[in-house]
């Protein structure tokens, strides 16, 4: 790891062992153990995985019988136990430790778009990688001038009770390539309490395209901090979909776009259902740097029982000649529930263009009637007015992915 | 008798709108609603309807024969009633298609029946507006062309329309009194209709092409005088509700 220690990646992970993050609740990292490194044995199929396990992994739009994907990654809590690295002639998936000892370039990658230093949790993960090398999670890569139109899909699960996970993913879209990939993070039905730092840093260059779909399902009791940094090279376009409408613990993440190349794009669209006492301060924040940047964050939320929504969305422009659009809805079901919106725009430069719109509220009064009107019960109308509400068409992909998609927001909205 | 209903007054939020209405409608009859803005006409109507904010404070509301007045919404209209709104709200990811095939009984997951979808091209709609959130961006005359196609479907043994005629373009006047018209069985022979109808208008356009068995004037919350509909438009398109008002007073 001579590049990591020369950029002093390990030193500043020291020095931010005990750094709360900005955001969030925090975690005492302590409370949950260091599971080793690759203890589980690998399967030869997704097949091979027990049916609840197969059946949870559906739910975040894993697809065990791995039909329209081009590649598939799975880690179970420190081990990465499955790769498919041979659907795909345009997509590399495999292993981040693999990745390294195949192409000495990737080192490169890493702690580049996400600092080691931001939080305690990068500093754990860096610190656990100092220890035991980079080894878990994925590295995805489209190779220049191809365009894949089924997505890898990846997984992170967690089995057992208590585990700490951490993984630190690298994908590459390389020049004029299209890269598709759809991430559940799930938990076994069995898991009270556990963790998930997820370190994700993604690379778009020139004239390329990454659309990144994930959809949570967590156990009640897990702390999730996933950390996501994308960089976007000229003419490149990111989009980001984000689904969650399970209960969680606690979930913090504020995935952040970098548009350094002129007309690059980035669109965050995120999907939040909170229940129970779940706490979900999810953001996105596109930072506009290069003449031409556009950047779109939108969100729905829609917050029942006793859950808390932070919905956070930051657009900053620091040249001229580039445009942002922020749009935050949330509903409040409850009276022991809450939506905190947080539009931020900022502007450092003349002429460019920014704009939000937020609105919170509950169910209005006037839509149930008129489906009550229909003959529809009052209870099953207020469902129809939340499933539409959070049921947002989701752009930018392509037809087969488009499809799917919608199918596993469906599935999602199925329980709202 | 299809719709009786005796001495009821309404309020809503903390104030009676309606203050003593006897209405009856039998079977087979098309009634109309007249009286100036704020009358009360559209209180009516929800009142009818059940919706929460109506609190009926005083008399009943019969409906083939059963007292209605504590059932929900929904209740009511499964024992036949149906309403077309003058500006009903647009919901998001509800689409007309979805509603349309919850009112015919369909799977929500399954394609459209043939039928609606013949139903909804006889009213000018293309199968792509179907798919469209239900009055989300609709035009005055989409929206009221919605209304009727859900009616439609549901074919209830008692119709209320409020306005459907206000907002739409005269070409369409004709295609939705048709369509109105069988509603209210107006294609059978008026001893063998079955199904009614209440209508709110303002200017008494929509009547050129529905007819009516009965007119009623609701002014200040009571209905001041009934009769036959063209008579009755004939006095208010002399001389106005004042004329109405007046005439109350004798009353």
């Amino acid at each position: 790891m001579d590049v990591l220690s020369v950029r002093n990646v390990y030193d500043d992970a020291e020095r931010a062992k005990d750094k709360k993050a900005a955001l969030g609740a925090d975690i005492t990292i302590e409370n949950f153990t260091d599971e080793t490194v690759n203890a589980l044995d690998m399967i030869d199929d997704l097949d091979d995985l027990n049916k609840q396990t197969k059946k949870d992994l559906l739910k975040v739009g894993v697809d065990t019988t791995e039909e329209n994907r081009s590649g598939s990654f799975l880690q179970v809590d420190q081990s990465n136990i499955f790769t498919n690295n041979t659907m795909s002639d345009s997509i590399e998936v495999m292993n981040i430790g693999v990745a390294l000892d195949k192409y000495s370039w990737v080192e490169d990658y890493l702690w580049n778009v996400v600092k080691p230093d931001a939080d305690k949790y990068t500093a754990k993960t860096a610190l656990r990688e100092k220890e035991e090398g980079v080894k878990s999670g994925y590295f995805v890569r489209s190779l220049p001038g191809t365009k894949e139109v089924m997505p890898v899909q990846a997984c992170m699960f967690i089995s057992d009770a208590d585990i700490l996970q951490t993984a630190h993913n690298v994908i590459i879209a390389e020049e004029n390539s299209e890269l598709h990939l759809i991430t559940g993070c799930a938990t076994g039905d069995d898991v009270a309490s556990a963790m998930h730092v997820g370190v994700s840093e993604m690379y778009l260059k020139p004239g390329s395209k990454i659309t990144f779909t994930m959809v949570h399902n967590w156990a009640e009791q897990v702390e999730v901090r996933p950390r996501t940094g994308v960089k976007l090279m000229d003419d490149s376009t990111y989009i980001n979909n984000y689904i969650l409408t399970s209960p969680v613990s606690t979930i913090q993440s504020f995935p952040t776009a970098y548009c350094d190349g002129k007309n690059s794009r980035a669109i965050f669209q995120s999907i939040q259902g909170g229940k129970k006492d779940s706490i979900i301060d999810v953001g996105s924040r596109v930072l506009l740097n290069a003449e031409g940047a556009r950047g779109e964050v939108i969100s729905r939320a829609v917050a029942q029982d006793e859950s808390q929504i932070y919905a956070r969305g930051h657009l900053a422009g620091t040249v001229p000649d580039v445009k942002g659009h922020l749009e935050c809805h949330g509903l409040v079901l409850s009276d022991d529930s809450f939506i905190y919106a947080v539009p931020e725009l900022e502007a450092s430069s003349a002429n460019l263009e920014m704009s939000h719109e937020a609105a919170v509220g509950k169910i209005s009064e006037d839509e149930i009637n008129y489906l009550t009107s229909r003959g529809i019960e009052e209870e099953e109308a207020e469902s129809m007015i939340v499933r539409g509400f959070l049921n947002m068409d989701i752009t930018g992909l392509p037809d087969e992915l488009a499809q799917q998609t919608q199918n596993m927001i469906d599935m999602s909205l199925d329980g709202m | 008798m299809l719709l009786e209903i005796e001495n009821l007054a309404v309020e809503v939020s903390g104030k009676r709108v309606l203050k003593d209405i006897n209405l009856a409608i039998e079977e087979g009859e098309t009634h109309v609603l007249l009286g100036p803005n704020g009358a009360g006409k559209s209180t009516l109507f929800l009142t009818i309807l059940g919706f929460p904010n109506y609190k009926v404070v005083n008399g009943t509301i019969k409906f083939k024969g059963q007292d209605i007045t504590g059932l929900t919404t929904a209740e009511r209209v499964k024992l036949g009633i149906g309403v077309s709104f003058q500006t009903p709200p647009s919901i998001r990811g509800v689409s007309v298609g979805d509603l349309l095939k919850i009112i015919s009984h369909q799977d929500v997951n399954e394609e459209l029946n043939p039928r609606m979808k013949e139903l909804a091209q006889q009213l000018k709609f293309s199968d792509e507006f179907l798919n469209r959130d239900v009055n989300l961006g609709f035009s005055g005359g989409e929206v009221k062309r919605s209304e009727i196609l859900q009616l439609l479907a549901q074919m209830p043994d008692f119709t209320m329309f409020d306005e459907p005629d206000s907002g739409v373009d005269i070409e369409n006047v004709e295609l939705l009194a048709s369509e109105i018209g069988t509603l209210l069985d107006k294609d059978k022979p008026q001893r063998s209709r079955k199904r009614s109808g209440l209508l709110i208008t303002h200017l008494g356009y929509i009547l050129n092409f529905v007819s009516a068995d009965k007119a009623h004037v609701l002014i200040d919350g009571v209905i001041s005088c009934s009769g036959n509909p063209s008579e009755i438009l004939e006095d208010i398109r002399k001389n106005g509700f004042n004329g109405c008002v007046e005439c109350a007073q004798c009353l």
